[in-house]
Parts: structure tokens; C-alpha cells; sequence
């Protein structure tokens, strides 16, 4: 499964492997990083596991469905174009090196 | 079938007072009976165990709630008043409503809503601390400070919001069977549902809340405008009752665990994930059914079609084997999973107003009491769902 690279607000970086299975939010959860609150555990109703996919890698993600896509302009750190919920990014192996950039805040 | 006759049967009352008084017993009995176990006294299933009340959650497709989330079985009783638009209905009618629902109380609602409610949470605390620092901690907090705001971010009228905590009691009574309990609290209602009803109009409104923001969908063309006003009643319905039962388990934890009180005060940040840990720890809404739609096999047990199962929340969140230390109130614990909130499609969909309400209350708290301090017995109130106190005296000490 595929080592993801999370980047913190401060610039430090952090890599976690996936599990079989795993959405980026519970890889991410799973790998401390406590950026991610993930509050209502992953059934996109919150919006506190945004995150920032790095650019070249937008187009390789699943699509933003509607209720993402509505949850994402409320998000604390306000929405940017490269704007995703962890929890609606399944896994896959093709993810491998993928980049995301963590915001400062998510309430 | 050979499954479904072995299936271990407990005989305790979940709507019972003993149950209510202290429901930790028989919720480790239920999950060390088994996965699925037959409550006996209602001839229903009972879940226990975090896995399986998680399951039954995410599968709304076997596990239905048009049939009702009480014990009633609306295919062969129909429900006291209408059921629920959201609740008690699947996709695809669940759906629209649903996102109507999710927009109206979304992330970006709230954070319209955040220094408006930090503000009265400030302004309420202040008041405490002025008076003579002895308290009620359910009414003079737990239910003063969510009337003081979400009235108001619904867009009713100042009069008759008493109203409202009545109805709510009914409401989640109405799920349990019809004890003393259920025909006390729908001897209540006449009056009351009167007043309710005519606030879930459009005319009764104010065109800032949540209410305007439901008709406002209904005028887009995505929710019937007959489905309006019964939107408006599922808010009234679940939106009070439980984030009083929310806040005073907090409150509650507080005074019994006075050195998380110290943590909080040290780090107010962590005031938002406390909220959510009483949640886990008292679980406030103890308990739904679900109807199976068919025969399902869940955890190797058979479940015939038309079975009621009902999950045990506050089991599920203290099992053991899904949490370390399950019976101990840690306010830094990572709380994400916990099914307080229930979760799949029905996942409550005020939750993120209850984290807001209960964050600011506590941070407010946090910033200018030193102390909660319990200064008699509380008194526990009953309720067939919701798990909570009817009074929490307290002293506030001032920092």
C-alpha cells in the first residue's frame, strides 16, 4: 500500500504507509497526525479532516462528490482549489509519494 | 436457524429505572453475551459490542428506519404523530431532506454563528459568577445556555420556548415501549404540540435562522414545500433536549473529575474534544431500534426480516475492546469513532451545533471558574433515550 507525505503547517513533513482498505483520513488518523480531527469519524459531515492535495496530484483523486463539495466551503482553513475531505480519499497503491499539505486549523 | 434459538437472552429492562439509575452492569453483561442477544421482557434484539452497533449504523440498507427507531414497528402500528421526515425514512426519500438538513447546520453555518454564541456563553458565566457562586448546573447552564442560543439561531419568537424541552421529552420517549414513563410525558403534550406546530411555519419565523434556511430549500425546488414545516418540527424535536443532556454530562463529568477540570483550565484549547469525550463516556442518547428488511446475517447471527435490534450506544462506547480504558472520563482522548452521534446516513446532523454550543460553554467556563464543585446528590431524570440529570448542584468558584 502507498506511503503518503503529510505536510505539517510548520513545513515538517511525516510519511505514513496505507492499509489495504484504508481512507486517507484513517491512514492519517492511524499515523498521529493530529492535524486530522476527523470529528464525526468519517462520514462526511464535518469537515475537520481537510486537507490540501499537492497540485499534481488533483487530478489523480477521486472525484468531490456534492456533499463534499458543500462541506468544503465551510472548512475552518478556508477552501483553496486544491481543497479535499481525507475521509472521501480511498486508498490505492497507485497513491504512492502522493503530497498533502495540512491547514493550521480545522474548527 | 440453530443460531437464532442459542442466542443468549438478558432480562434486564433497558426503559426500566434501574437500568437508568445504572445501566453500566447490563451493558457489559450485553456485550459479553455475545455480538446479537435477545432482550427478553420486548421479544427484541440488542446489540452491545462497538462492532456490531457500528455495522448495524453503516448499513441502512438492511437495517431500515422507515419501520421506526422505536419499538414500534410502523409496518404493524403506525406511529403516535407522523414519523419523522429524516429519521424514520430511508433513501431515496431520506436523501433530500437530509442535504437540505446537512446545509442548513453545515460547517459554514456555524462559523457564522461562533462568536454569537461565545459571546452569550460569556455573557451567561458572567451571571453565574455575580450571584452567590450556588447553582443547578442542569438548569441554571445545561438548559440555560442552549435556550439562551438555539431559539434564537432557529428563528422562533421569544414566547413560548418553554415549550420546547417538553416536546423534546416526549419525543425520545416515544421510542420506548409505552411505560409509565411514555403516558406521562404524552399526557403533557396536547398544549404543546399546538405551539409547536404553528412555529414550524413560515410566517412564525424569523428570516435569519434555520427555519428561513429550510422554506428558502423548499422555494429552490428541493424539498416539497409540505415537507417544510415538518423539517422545522425535526429541529424543535431533536435539537434541545439532547444538547442539554449533552452539556450537563459534561458539567456532570466536571464535578466528579476535578483534576480534567484543572487540565482544561490549563489548556481551554482541549475544551471542544472534552465535550466529545462526555459524549462517548455518558452517551446522552443511550439507545435507537433498527428493522431488519430482510434476513440478515450480522456477526454469524441470524436475524429474521422484521426483526427490531437495538443498539446500545453507551455499551458500544465503552467497550472495552474498542477503547483503552473505556470507564475512565480523559478529556485528551482521541475521540473520533465513538458513536455518540450515532453514525451512518442518520448520523445526527446537529452535531456540529452541539460541539459548537458545548465548546463555547465550556471554554467560557473554563476562562473564569476555577472550580465545579458538587454540593449534594444529583437527581438523575428519566427519559426512555436520553440519558441525563434533572438537577446538578454545584458551587462555581471563581478563579
Amino acid at each position: 500500500m502507498p506511503n503518503i507525505i503529510f505536510i505539517k503547517p510548520d513545513g515538517v513533513s511525516q510519511t505514513v504507509t496505507g492499509r489495504a482498505g484504508e481512507t486517507l483520513m484513517e491512514a492519517a488518523r492511524r499515523g498521529g497526525i493530529a492535524e486530522i480531527l476527523a470529528e464525526c469519524g468519517g462520514n462526511c459531515m464535518c469537515a475537520t479532516c481537510h486537507v490540501f492535495a499537492a497540485d499534481e496530484i488533483l487530478a489523480a483523486l477521486p472525484p468531490v462528490s456534492d456533499d463534499e463539495d458543500a462541506l468544503l466551503d465551510g472548512t475552518a482553513a478556508d477552501r483553496q482549489p486544491n481543497s479535499r475531505l481525507s475521509c472521501q480519499i480511498k486508498l490505492t497503491d497507485a497513491m504512492e509519494g502522493f503530497v498533502f499539505h495540512l491547514p493550521a486549523t480545522q474548527v | 436457524m440453530s443460531e437464532a434459538i442459542e442466542l443468549p437472552a438478558l432480562d434486564f429492562d433497558p426503559f426500566g429505572q434501574k437500568f437508568f439509575d445504572n445501566p453500566y452492569p447490563d451493558f457489559a453483561a450485553l456485550r459479553e453475551a455475545g455480538p446479537v442477544v435477545r432482550l427478553s421482557r420486548y421479544g427484541v434484539f440488542g446489540a452491545g459490542r462497538y462492532q456490531e452497533v457500528s455495522a448495524i449504523l453503516a448499513d441502512n440498507v438492511n437495517f431500515c428506519s422507515s419501520r421506526g427507531v422505536g419499538i414500534t414497528d410502523y409496518k404493524k402500528s403506525p406511529p403516535y404523530r407522523g414519523p419523522s421526515l429524516v429519521l424514520e425514512t430511508d433513501p431515496p426519500l431520506h436523501t433530500p431532506r437530509r442535504a437540505v438538513l446537512n446545509r442548513v447546520l453545515s460547517p459554514g453555518a456555524m462559523k457564522k454563528l461562533r462568536e454569537d454564541f461565545f459571546s452569550g456563553a460569556r455573557a451567561l458565566v458572567e451571571k453565574l459568577l455575580a450571584g452567590d457562586g450556588e447553582w443547578d448546573a442542569i438548569r441554571d447552564i445545561a438548559e440555560a445556555f442552549p435556550l439562551s442560543v438555539f431559539p434564537d439561531a432557529v428563528g422562533l419568537p421569544p414566547g413560548g420556548r418553554e415549550n420546547l424541552l417538553p416536546y423534546g421529552n416526549f419525543v425520545f420517549n416515544s421510542m420506548g415501549p409505552e411505560n409509565q414513563l411514555l403516558k406521562d410525558s404524552l399526557a403533557q403534550v396536547p398544549p404543546v404540540a399546538d405551539w409547536i406546530n404553528a412555529h414550524c411555519q413560515r410566517d412564525a419565523l424569523s428570516p435569519d435562522g434555520f427555519g428561513a434556511g429550510i422554506y428558502a430549500a423548499a422555494d429552490r425546488g428541493e424539498i416539497l414545500l409540505e415537507e417544510a414545516p415538518l423539517l422545522v418540527r425535526s429541529l424543535l424535536s431533536a435539537g434541545l433536549d439532547t444538547t442539554v443532556n449533552g452539556i450537563g454530562a459534561a458539567l456532570y463529568c466536571f464535578a466528579r473529575f476535578p483534576d480534567h477540570w484543572d487540565r482544561l483550565r490549563a489548556e481551554p484549547a482541549l475544551a471542544r474534544n472534552a465535550f466529545e469525550e462526555a459524549i462517548r463516556f455518558e452517551s446522552p442518547v443511550q439507545t435507537f431500534f433498527r428493522t431488519t428488511t430482510t434476513d440478515v446475517a450480522l456477526s454469524g447471527v441470524h436475524l429474521p426480516e422484521g426483526a427490531k435490534i437495538l443498539m446500545f450506544f453507551g455499551a458500544a462506547n465503552r467497550d472495552p475492546s474498542r477503547w483503552q480504558n473505556p470507564d475512565k472520563f480523559d478529556i485528551t482522548r482521541v475521540t473520533s469513532g465513538h458513536v455518540g452521534f450515532g453514525g451512518g446516513i442518520h448520523m445526527c446532523v446537529g452535531q456540529l451545533l452541539a460541539r459548537l454550543e458545548g465548546e463555547v460553554i465550556l471554554t467560557a467556563l473554563a476562562e473564569r471558574a476555577a472550580r465545579i464543585e458538587l454540593i449534594a446528590q444529583p437527581r438523575r431524570r428519566y427519559n426512555n433515550t436520553l440519558r441525563g440529570l434533572a438537577a446538578l448542584p454545584i458551587r462555581l468558584h471563581a478563579a
